[in-house]
């Protein structure tokens, strides 16, 4: 890849290390997504489906620590909504602010501390960490941006952080 | 499933390989799985004439599960994922056999007592990196140890 374009609009830059869009998920954690989750990658783990395993060792049923970001995205539809819901919300607005349509996430760092257990209402919150200048790639021309989101459930309780780096790009002809 | 305990490895320990042939039902069932409603991962159309890609592809919360899963295959469910750090470097596509090995790079126990393990994992298809992951995991460093007991400052993922 080589740089573009080294300049950072001052709008973006005052949106790195701002927290955004902190939300309230639309519904409890629950045995149905679980489920879902395990059988989409064959996940026997007894903690999942087993009830006296899951009271031994994690004193109730747990969810995979992988599923922490699903419990924080919105319906594809609800009552009143307009429009696409989306869950990483500073990565779409990067993308229309830098008019980038296309975008690939490439780098992901999960963290993981208390784990979320059934009824828990996890809130999110997104913080933009940091904007590449233009660079361009074999999918096109576009930047690299790193956001942070961080999950807690009605407690307080930290249940993880997460960080992608996300590409966002605009095709070339032949590309 | 069994739990591993700690001293039982060592640096340059191999995890057990594990091979799963990718369908799109494989793609759309964890992109569906993770609430992932993008169109890239469930819109062959959409994925190679907007994305420029040549099909659907696994998200990034379902890659996660799939390393969440093979590394519990190998622990047994008293390994507790603290971290888990992964870089793509190329789509995992339906008609892909996804490939995912790992080898332990470290073995320690924190100031708290609490047994580490970190291991590298790549997943390949056809020999080509498509995915490097790095986890680090809790193991028990006795039987009657159990990671998940761990909370607050005993906890350093």
């Amino acid at each position: 890849m080589t740089a573009q374009d080294t300049a950072l609009p001052e709008d973006v830059a005052a949106l790195i290390g701002k927290v955004q869009y902190e939300k309230r998920a639309d519904f409890p954690a629950e045995r149905g997504y679980i489920w879902t989750s395990c059988a989409s990658v064959q996940n026997g783990n007894p903690l999942f489906w087993d009830d006296a395993v899951a009271a031994e060792l994690t004193g109730g049923h747990i969810a995979p620590l992988s599923l922490l970001s699903a419990w924080a995205r919105p319906h594809y539809w609800a009552p009143g909504a307009e429009g696409e819901q989306l869950s990483l919300q500073v990565h779409f607005d990067l993308k229309i602010r830098f008019e980038l349509p296309e975008a690939i996430m490439t780098d992901n760092t999960n963290v993981f501390y208390e784990p979320v257990r059934l009824g828990d209402i996890v809130t999110s919150r997104q913080v933009l960490r940091s904007v590449s200048p233009e660079k361009r790639t074999k999918l096109g021309i576009g930047r690299f941006w790193v956001i942070d989101v961080e999950y807690h459930n009605q407690d307080g309780a930290l249940l993880g952080t997460e960080s992608y780096t996300g590409y966002g790009y605009r095709r070339e002809a032949g590309a | 499933m069994s739990d591993l305990i700690l001293d039982r490895l060592a640096k340059g320990d191999a995890l057990p390989t594990f091979g799963v042939d990718v369908t799109a039902t494989t793609v759309i069932l964890g992109a569906l799985a993770s609430r992932d409603w993008r169109p890239m991962h469930h819109d062959h159309k959409f994925a190679v004439e907007r994305q420029g890609v040549q099909d659907i592809f696994l998200n990034t919360p379902n890659q996660a599960a799939w390393f969440e899963r093979y590394l519990n295959d190998w622990t047994g469910p008293k390994g507790r994922i603290g971290r888990m750090v992964f870089r793509m470097t190329k789509p995992v596509f339906p008609g892909d056999h996804m490939l995912l090995t790992g080898t332990v790079d470290d073995v320690s126990v924190d100031e708290t007592g609490c047994g580490w393990v970190r291991a590298e994992i790549s997943l390949t298809v056809d020999g080509a990196v498509r995915t490097t992951a790095t986890a680090r995991i809790a193991l028990p460093t006795t039987p009657d140890d159990n990671p998940w007991d761990r909370r607050g400052e005993r906890w350093k993922p």
